[in-house]
C-alpha cells in the first residue's frame, strides 16, 4: 500500500518541521528518516523535499548553514525556529483534529469490506 | 580497476551530472551542491550495501528521479528564478565575470560623470540656458555622446589609430557646431541640431565596430544595439518625467519651487547621463531579455502595412490629390524612416539561412507602398520646386533625405523581391544595408559643414 501523493503532500509540512524540532539535520538524513518512520509507506521525492526545505527556509520557519563534512564536501544543514516551532504546535493541533474526527467516525465501526448499499438494506 | 581509479570515475560522473544539472536555470549552483550532497549520500550508502562504485551511482541517480520533475518543483518555489534579473555585477558566477562587469561598473560610472559636467561646461563661460539657448541646441550632442564613445572605447580596448580617427571626427563636429555665424532663428540652426546628433551617433558606431569596422555582422551588432539603446533611453526619459512631475508637485507644496533645479540641472545632466547608461545596460545585459526592437517590429509591420496600403486605396478612391504643406516632405521622410526601421529590425533579427516565408512576403507589401506613396509626394512638389519660397536649406535638406531613403528602399524591395523568388541569398539585404550606413554619415556632415556657407547662413 502507497500512500496517496495528496495525503503525502499535505502532511510534508508537519512532517518536516517535526523532524526538525528532533534537532538540525539535512536533506538525505532527513528523507531517511521519513522512510524509516513510515517503513517506505510515504513515497518521498527530492522534488518534493528540497523545495519545502527552501520554502520553510523563505518563511522563517527554519534557518540553514553549510557547514563541510568529509573534506571539501559541503552539506546544508537546517534548524528549526521559534516560529517554525509555533507552526508546527499550530500544524499538530489542526492534524489532531482531523485525526480526532475520524476516529470518532470509525470507532467501533468493521472496516467497509461489505457494498454500502447493501449494508444498509 | 583499482579502487583507486573507481573513486576517480566516480568523481568524473559526479562532475558531468553537476554539469547537466547546471544547464537549467531553475537549479543554481547551491542547490546543485545541495543535491549533489544528497547523491553522494545515496551513493555511499549503497556502496556500504556492497554495490561497486559505478552501479550505486546509476542506482542513486535512478532514484533521484526525472530531473525535469525536479526542476519544475523548484520552480515552484522560485519562480523569480525564471525571470532573469539585472543585477549591477552580471554573470557573479564566474570569478572573472564579475570582475571584468565590476570594471565595466566603474568605467561607466566616470563616463556619466564626464557626461553630466560636459552639460554644465558652457555655464563656466557664462552662456546659460535661457539667453543663449541656440549653442546647447547646436552642441547638446557634443555633451554626452564622445562619453558614450569613450566608453565603448574602453569596452573594445581600441587601438590608437582608431582612438584617433574618433577624436578627430568629435572636434571636427565641435568646429562645425560652432564656427558659423548663425542667428539663433536661422534654419540651420535647426538642422545642425538636427543631423549633428546623427552624424555623431555614426562616430559613436565607429566606436562600436572599433575592432572590426568592415564586417557586416559587426555593423549589424551596431544597428541592433542603436535600437536597444533608444528604447532603454525611451524608458529612462519616462522615469525621468515622472521623477520632474514628483519633484517639482511636492516641493511645490511646501513653497519651493524646483522649477531652476529641474529644467537647468535634472533634466540636461539626467539627459546626458542617460545616453551612456543606456548604451552601458545594452552591452551589460546582452542576454537578460530578448531584444526588444524586432519583437515590436514583429508587432507593427503588419498594421503600418494596412495602414499604407488603405491610404494607397484612398488617394485612388477619391483622386485626391496629397496637398503638399510646407511641412509634409517632413511628414513623409519620418514615414520613409520608420519603414526603414521596421524592415532593418526585423532583419537585424532573422535567421540568415532561413527560407523566404509569408513574412518576407509582407515586408515587401510595406516597402512597396511606402514607395509608392512617396513617389506620389516627389510628383506633388516638383510642380511646386519654384513657387515663392525658392529654394531653402530645410527643402534641400528634406529632398536629399527622401532621395538617400528612396534609394535604400527602392534596392532594398529589390532584393527582397529577388530573395522571395529565391534568387539572391538575404546576406545581399543584410550587406545592402550595413553598407549603406556610412551614406547617411556622409550626407550628416554635409548637411552640418556645407549647407550653411552654400545657403549664406540663413
Amino acid at each position: 500500500m502507497k500512500v496517496a501523493k495528496d495525503l503525502v503532500a499535505a502532511s510534508a509540512t508537519p512532517m518536516v518541521l517535526g523532524i526538525l524540532a528532533e534537532g538540525e539535520s539535512y536533506g538525505y538524513a532527513i528523507l531517511r528518516r521519513i522512510n524509516e518512520l513510515s517503513e517506505g509507506e510515504l513515497d518521498w521525492t527530492e522534488g518534493l523535499l528540497y523545495p519545502l526545505l527552501h520554502r520553510l527556509e523563505r518563511l522563517g520557519h527554519a534557518e540553514s548553514s553549510w557547514q563541510s563534512v568529509a573534506g571539501e564536501r559541503k552539506r546544508k544543514y537546517y534548524r528549526i525556529t521559534d516560529k517554525g516551532l509555533a507552526e508546527l504546535a499550530e500544524q499538530r493541533r489542526q492534524w489532531d483534529t482531523v485525526v480526532d474526527a475520524l476516529k470518532e467516525i470509525w470507532h467501533d465501526r468493521v472496516p467497509l469490506t461489505v457494498h454500502p448499499l447493501e449494508g444498509l438494506a | 580497476m583499482t579502487a583507486q581509479d573507481g573513486q576517480k570515475e566516480l568523481e568524473e560522473q559526479f562532475a558531468q551530472w553537476r554539469q547537466y544539472v547546471l544547464r537549467r536555470k531553475e537549479l543554481q549552483p547551491l542547490d546543485a551542491d545541495e543535491l549533489e550532497d544528497h547523491l553522494r549520500g545515496s551513493v555511499d550508502e549503497l556502496a556500504a550495501a556492497g554495490l561497486s562504485p559505478d552501479e550505486a551511482f546509476l542506482v542513486a541517480v535512478k532514484r533521484m528521479g526525472n530531473l525535469d520533475e525536479l526542476s519544475r518543483e523548484f520552480a515552484r518555489e522560485h519562480s523569480e528564478r525564471l525571470w532573469k534579473q539585472l543585477v549591477l555585477t552580471a554573470d557573479a558566477d564566474s570569478p572573472v565575470g564579475e570582475t571584468r562587469s565590476r570594471r565595466d561598473l566603474w568605467a561607466m560610472a566616470i563616463c556619466v560623470a564626464g557626461a553630466v559636467a560636459s552639460v554644465k561646461v558652457p555655464a563656466l563661460f557664462g552662456l546659460s540656458f535661457e539667453d543663449d539657448s541656440s549653442v546647447y541646441e547646436r552642441n547638446f550632442a557634443l555633451f554626452a555622446l564622445p562619453w558614450l564613445a569613450a566608453f565603448l572605447v574602453w569596452r573594445r580596448q581600441a587601438r590608437r589609430p582608431v582612438i584617433a580617427i574618433l577624436v578627430a571626427l568629435f572636434a571636427l563636429g565641435a568646429v562645425a557646431a560652432n564656427i558659423y555665424p548663425l542667428a539663433a532663428t536661422s534654419q540651420s540652426v535647426v538642422l545642425t541640431s538636427i543631423h549633428l546628433p546623427i552624424a555623431l551617433w555614426l562616430v559613436v558606431g565607429l566606436a562600436y565596430v572599433a575592432d572590426d569596422w568592415r564586417s557586416t555582422r559587426r555593423r549589424m551588432d551596431f544597428i541592433r544595439f542603436t535600437g536597444e539603446w533608444f528604447i532603454y533611453f525611451v524608458l529612462m526619459a519616462l522615469g525621468g518625467g515622472v521623477l520632474s512631475a514628483f519633484l517639482y508637485n511636492i516641493f511645490d507644496a511646501i513653497g519651493i519651487v524646483p522649477e531652476v533645479f529641474i529644467s537647468q540641472w535634472l533634466l540636461p545632466c539626467g539627459a546626458a547621463g542617460a545616453v551612456v547608461v543606456a548604451g552601458w545596460l545594452v552591452e551589460a545585459k546582452q542576454s537578460v531579455v530578448e531584444n526588444i526592437a524586432p519583437v515590436l517590429t514583429r508587432l507593427f509591420t503588419p498594421l503600418f502595412t494596412a495602414a499604407l496600403l488603405a491610404f494607397l486605396v484612398a488617394v485612388v478612391w477619391t483622386s485626391h490629390g496629397i496637398d503638399v504643406e510646407r511641412e509634409a516632405l517632413i511628414l513623409f521622410n519620418l514615414l520613409l524612416v520608420v519603414v526603414l526601421g521596421l524592415l532593418l529590425y526585423s532583419l537585424s533579427a532573422r535567421d540568415p539561412l532561413a527560407p523566404p516565408g509569408p513574412f518576407d512576403k509582407l515586408q515587401l507589401a510595406l516597402v512597396v507602398s511606402a514607395l509608392a506613396i512617396d513617389v506620389l509626394v516627389l510628383l506633388e512638389i516638383t510642380g511646386r520646386i519654384t513657387d515663392e519660397y525658392g529654394s531653402t536649406p530645410n527643402r534641400a535638406a528634406a529632398l536629399g533625405e527622401n532621395v538617400i531613403l528612396l534609394v535604400n528602399l527602392a534596392w532594398s524591395a529589390w532584393l527582397l523581391l529577388t530573395f522571395i523568388r529565391r534568387r539572391t541569398p538575404f546576406a545581399a539585404l543584410e550587406r545592402w544595408q550595413t553598407g549603406y550606413l556610412p551614406v547617411y554619415a556622409a550626407w550628416a556632415w554635409i548637411v552640418v559643414l556645407v549647407f550653411p556657407p552654400l545657403f549664406n547662413y540663413v
